[in-house]
């Protein structure tokens, strides 16, 4: 009766088959894809939070997955040269902990999104979306015009960051790191859905006025909301910077923003596993059409086009049918 | 006679050059159905609006159980007890009947920032949830989406609603609109009973309802409060029959 179960298992344990298949193949550079593949997931799991449970539809989450990658880059600069960061009041050095790293991370983009959120939520609709924009705007020119880290240039990751108990350095190493990453994410967004928290941030999605109506107030929620989402896309982003070894300003770029929207939709907004079936799709696309055709995005764009079109719930939609709300 | 547990005092707003609402003053008093009539356009919902705090009035004072609550925004109002339901029913439609009165049952509990139980494993919000579906007469189409429920259907889950949050006072805006006559008498049964738990300030268009429900009617017009007093008294009263009862008097 409920076919989503299954169907979420096979998606679950998709990128894991993808990497081991690489191994037992000898194609070593399939495992990278299956790491981008996670870690994309994880970003827009991220952003799914926002979007698709409390409707708010993001268009500047690039900036915490970019907030994410220069932490990871610049904490792990600094530690390589043995620079401290701060000296006063207290002196702060970089760390190449990944624990250490992502909690940076969720610090930072938190705040800023605690800030940024505080104001864009205050409109709705397109406004919204322009607003986020333009914020994410600013941090990316603030990122390209900031010579200290890399300017426009971006900023090289020396070295991998460590994870305790676990060779990063390994393509299957880090790839196990951003794979329990993104079950953790996943894992967060479920019970988060399912908790009173979520079924009030459902509840704005659908129908604001209801939810006030009913004593709730709508905007702490989806401030709350914003925020969580923001802490989730920066941890992707610092496993970004990690696998590239690169912390680049187009980590924080609108096209960014854009691509974590198209996964959510191709995937099935909303969904648990949505990001992760959006993030499978967009990777092979990319990789199997762009070995083709230097216009793969064409493609890409047919295939949203498609989707939005004839399969409105995304690729989860079309395999496990319409949620269901208890 | 104990003070009033809503008054609304010299309420004013205008839409430009329309005077919506004109100098309004009302009371809502413990344990009776006050109703609000008057023709289509006569600011009625406007009204109702800016006492459940929608909408803020330019001028005027709303107290609510003795405190001024003007400044209140409606998820404050309705958390200090002023529970509505709408004219066009407001549901969160991807819900269940069910979870949509689990919503007002969590509002109720106090906080909405709890993260981790899961709602649908949780006894405190479903069995209250349930036993105020089963008290409207929906309990059966618990957990049918609220899209998918028939218009009196959704009527009576916007009562359920009100009561899960277990109100002070009640703003029902044209409940009876669409239900047919079948549906009309249960909930006329239904609020005549209700009154006895928390006054109820009805706007309805339904006469029949509102003679049977009304301790009191108040008669709108223009955004004007042209006159108000018992049944009968509005009956009778000249000005009423002219602007609007017309053939309901008889």
């Amino acid at each position: 009766m409920n076919r989503s179960i299954p169907v979420n298992v096979v998606l679950a344990l998709l990128p894991v088959g993808i990497a081991l298949g690489a191994v037992a193949f000898d194609e070593p550079f399939f495992v990278t894809l299956a790491t981008r593949m996670a870690i994309l997931a994880l970003a827009a799991t991220g952003l799914n939070l926002a979007l698709g449970l409390g409707g708010l539809v993001s268009f500047g989450h690039a900036a915490f997955f970019g907030i994410g990658g220069y932490a990871a880059g610049i904490l792990a600069t600094h530690a390589l040269y043995m620079q401290p960061i701060l000296t006063w009041p207290v002196e702060i050095g970089g760390t190449d902990s990944m624990p250490a790293i992502w909690l940076v991370a969720v610090v930072v983009a938190g705040l800023v999104a605690l800030g940024t959120g505080a104001i864009s939520l205050r409109t709705s609709g397109v406004y919204f979306i322009m607003i986020t924009l333009a914020f994410a705007q600013m941090i990316y020119y603030f990122a390209i015009s900031w010579p200290a880290y890399g300017g426009e240039d971006g900023l090289s990751v020396p070295t991998r960051a460590v994870f305790p108990g676990v060779n990063t350095a390994t393509p299957m190493g880090f790839f196990a790191v951003c794979y329990g990453a993104l079950l953790v994410g996943v894992t967060i967004f479920a019970i988060l859905r399912a908790s009173r928290f979520g079924a009030a941030l459902q509840a704005a999605r659908q129908n604001e006025t209801r939810l006030a109506a009913v004593g709730i107030a709508p905007f702490r929620i989806k401030l709350v909301a914003f925020v969580l989402s923001a802490m989730l896309t920066a941890v992707a982003g610092a496993l970004f910077a990690d696998l590239n070894r690169f912390a680049s300003p187009s980590m924080m770029s609108w096209q960014m923003s854009g691509e974590l929207i198209v996964l959510i939709i191709l995937g099935g907004t909303g969904r648990l596993f949505g990001p992760v079936a959006g993030a499978v799709l967009f990777v092979l696309i990319e990789h199997l059409l762009g070995g083709a055709t230097e216009r793969w995005q064409l493609f890409l764009g047919l295939i949203l086009l498609g989707v939005v079109l004839f399969a409105r719930g995304g690729m989860v939609g079309l395999l496990a049918g319409k949620p269901r709300h208890g | 006679m104990a003070d009033p547990i809503l008054a609304i005092r010299n309420l004013n707003k205008s839409f430009g050059a329309l005077k919506a609402t004109d100098d309004v003053s009302l009371d809502l008093r413990h344990g009776e159905i006050h109703a609000l009539i008057g023709p289509n356009g006569a600011g009625k919902t406007t009204l109702i609006h800016q006492i459940s705090g929608s909408l803020k009035p330019d001028a005027g004072r709303i107290e609510f159980m003795g405190a001024d609550v003007t400044g209140l925004s409606l998820s404050q109002r309705a958390r200090s007890g002023l529970g509505r339901s709408f004219q066009i029913s407001s549901l969160a439609l991807e819900f269940s009947a069910l979870r949509n009165v689990m919503l007002a049952v969590q509002s109720y509990q106090g906080s909405s920032f709890r993260f981790f139980k899961p709602v649908m494993r949780d006894a405190s919000l479903i069995d209250p949830a349930m036993a105020v579906l089963e008290r409207v007469g929906i309990a059966d189409r618990a957990h049918v989406a609220a899209s998918e429920l028939s218009h009196g259907e959704r009527r009576k889950l916007e009562i359920a609603i009100a009561l899960a949050m277990k109100s002070r006072a009640f703003l029902f805006d044209e409940p009876m609109a669409g239900m047919g006559p079948e549906g009309s008498k249960q909930l006329t049964t239904f609020l005549d009973e209700l009154r006895g738990e928390a006054p109820i300030l009805l706007v309805e268009h339904d006469m029949d309802a509102v003679f049977a429900l009304a301790d009191r009617i108040s008669v709108l017009v223009y955004g004007r409060v042209i006159a108000s007093g018992t049944v009968d008294e509005i009956r009778s009263d000249p000005e009423v029959r002219r602007a609007y009862l017309g053939e309901h008097a008889e």
